[in-house]
């Protein structure tokens, strides 16, 4: 099994700031974890390779810092780690975050399986998994919550996915590129010496030359279709909830149901 | 000279650019690709190309590939399952109808699947001009690859300026292919939809980072304008059974052996009521003390016909199974109604279900974060509080 597992780097809190210039997020400065999807991923892929043996290789695209997520799923147990990094890389819109990928994911060779996090917890959008899977013509399986059964020779792979009306069970040929759930593992945690073991290691960084085929136009901010003309808070709920407070706790339920009832949601 | 230049270096011959061009100018000769003087340079093919390997040559020198005005009209895809179109896609016309008007232009509505004929006549009631009907074995149960092929052959051969879906697990699954072959803009899991007055482009708004902020999107020189959009943030259309339209039938393109995946079950989860369609979620969290504990939520939520939600700690512990998980590593919701109880308000909680219309917050603490968001709370034990709500509910309700 040659497994190869997208992953981002994200701020670790939901307190971001906006470059009042340029309309985009200020990364720098705030601690930056593993998206929480991805790390589901990468423990996937690892368990994978416990089973049938192979490879697993982490890819990330981002800023120089981004090493660090790498540096983690090397703790973890990935074989080999490949960080895209580049200027001309920078504003990418999930179109040119999925090219870029794609072209890194040919160039390291044969695969079977792609692993990704459903979304990303900072932009939420969930399309560069498949936008990759479309863009190496591969099947694409996205809310997956369970591998059922993976079978080498006959290159079949079989998944539950977790979609609003309840389970869908899925067979796809492989190679084929999956969105993975939280349910589907409990990720390891890397030991303090297998982090500093991985730190030692020597992990590529592959500028925008060093991808075969590449078009320099369809990279970064200038390969974006999509541009973010504004942004702005939401408004926010202003003063805290109104207590209900009566008598009895039966005055106060009464208080309440009368309340929502005249919302007229019910 | 055919204008098609082709970058070989490029080209891994794939040949979707064969079956892309209406002119049938494109052939492989000994593994090259080879354009023929049928070439009208028309374009088609270079959005066929996942490499990019095909160029017009007097197009290089632009920025805009392509020529924004043969691009008209709205489009939506018409989700369905096993023949039934839930809320979402019903949505999706109400709003394209809305957008439509505003461009003056024509709605119409992608009805995919087997057996569907229905969906189609229900796409006009709800608002759609015309109708592609594309009805075929293959495209019973929703797959990416036949569906993708569908639509994007369809966008190629009619170019709508505009293409709208609902940001289900389906509808994202499919947009992020599609927008990805067609290579165009998608914003995802739009809150607001729009068109600029002054450029009549698409104004696509959408939360990001956990709903902390929103970003105003355009796709200025892609078509079509892709967007997904969530449920419950447009209105719902009146079916009017009267209303005229064109159904056009269209022929499925691939076969069963193009494609790569089979669906081989679905588990319906029929007791649960989906926490994406509700309209009001009664959620419990770490103060709900165990699985028996969610038999107390479960009371509220029935009365008020409502879905179970629950904070990841009452997941994580396995109170509860993770469809049920409602923020920002399980689902956002929002409902009309949110009713959180014995939960404390963690912000990636919050990142979940803040936007809903009327929060309600039961927690014994007083300064638990999610009596900042709520706009009703009462402080006690939910033990207490929610059996005498339902109960309050059920005779109020009753009397109505």
């Amino acid at each position: 099994m040659k497994i190869i597992v997208c992953l981002k780097q994200v701020p670790d809190t939901s307190d971001v700031r906006i470059d009042p210039e340029t309309h985009t997020l200020i990364r720098e400065g705030i601690p930056s974890i593993i998206n929480p999807f991805d790390m589901y991923a990468i423990e996937e892929a690892l368990r994978l390779k416990e089973k049938f043996g192979g490879k697993v290789t982490a890819l990330t695209l981002g800023p120089p810092q981004s090493l660090k997520a790498l540096t983690e799923a090397v703790a973890m147990g990935a074989d080999e780690a490949i960080q895209l990094s580049d200027r001309a890389f920078a504003g990418s819109d999930s179109w040119a975050t999925s090219y870029t990928l794609a072209l890194a994911i040919r160039k390291l060779g044969e695969f079977d399986l792609v692993l990704c996090g459903k979304q990303a917890i900072d932009g939420d959008t969930g399309q560069v998994g498949p936008g990759i899977a479309s863009q190496l013509g591969i099947a694409q399986l996205t809310y997956v919550f369970k591998i059922v059964n993976l079978d080498p020779e006959a290159r079949l792979i079989t998944v539950e996915r977790l979609l609003e009306e309840g389970r869908e069970i899925v067979e796809a040929r492989l190679p084929a590129l999956l969105t993975v759930l939280k349910d589907i593992n409990q990720p390891r945690t890397a030991s303090f010496i297998k982090i500093r073991d991985a730190s030692k290691k020597n992990i590529p960084t592959w500028s925008a030359a060093d991808l075969p085929g590449v078009d320099p136009a369809m990279l970064g901010l200038k390969g974006s279709p999509t541009q973010v003309i504004q942004i702005f808070t939401p408004p926010m709920r202003t003063g805290g909830a109104q207590l209900i407070e009566a008598g009895t706790v039966r005055e106060s339920a009464a208080l309440l149901a009368d309340k929502i009832i005249a919302e007229k949601i019910i | 000279m055919a204008l098609l230049k082709i970058d070989h270096d490029k080209c891994v011959g794939c040949e979707a650019c064969i079956d892309a061009c209406p002119f049938g100018a494109l052939s492989m000769v000994d593994g090259l690709l080879e354009v023929s003087e049928a070439c009208t340079a028309c374009g088609a093919c270079l959005l066929s190309c996942p490499m990019h390997a095909l160029n017009l040559l007097k197009e290089r020198e632009a920025e805009v590939a392509i020529d924004l005005t043969a691009y008209s009209g709205v489009w939506v895809w018409v989700e369905q399952f096993r023949g039934e179109v839930g809320g979402i896609p019903l949505e999706m016309l109400g709003q394209g109808r809305k957008l439509a008007d505003q461009r003056g232009v024509a709605l119409t509505a992608c009805v995919l699947g087997h057996k569907v004929e229905h969906i189609a006549e229900k796409a006009i009631s709800c608002g759609a001009d015309r109708v592609f009907h594309v009805d075929d074995p293959t495209l019973e149960a929703y797959r990416t690859g036949p569906y993708s092929k569908v639509l994007v052959d369809l966008v190629l051969e009619h170019k709508p300026e505009a293409l709208i879906l609902g940001a289900s697990s389906r509808g994202r699954d499919l947009a992020g292919s599609v927008a990805s072959i067609l290579h165009t803009g998608l914003t995802a899991d739009c809150t607001g939809l729009e068109i600029d007055t002054e450029t009549g482009l698409l104004l696509q708004t959408r939360p990001a980072f956990g709903g902390n902020i929103m970003a105003a999107i355009v796709c200025p020189y892609h078509r079509p304008q892709m967007a997904t959009m969530r449920q419950h943030v447009a209105q719902m259309p009146v079916p009017d059974p009267g209303r005229r339209g064109q159904i056009v039938p269209v022929k499925a393109v691939l076969t069963e052996a193009d494609i790569a995946t089979r669906v081989i079950d679905s588990i319906l989860e029929k007791d649960e009521v989906s926490l994406a369609d509700a309209r009001i979620i009664v959620s419990g969290g770490g103060g709900v003390g165990g699985a028996e504990g969610f038999k107390t939520i479960r009371l509220l939520a029935d009365v008020l016909g409502g879905a179970v939600g629950a904070s990841r700690s009452a997941v994580d512990r396995g109170w509860i199974p993770y469809a049920h998980q409602v923020g920002q590593t399980g689902r956002t919701v929002r409902p009309d109604l949110y009713i959180a109880c014995g939960i404390s308000g963690q912000i990636q909680h919050l990142a979940g279900m803040k936007t809903s219309r009327v929060i309600v917050a039961v927690n014994k603490d007083p300064q638990a974060p999610i009596f900042g968001v709520a706009d009703y709370g009462i402080v006690g034990d939910l033990f207490e509080v929610v059996p005498e709500l339902a109960e309050q509910f059920r005779k109020k309700l009753e009397k109505k």
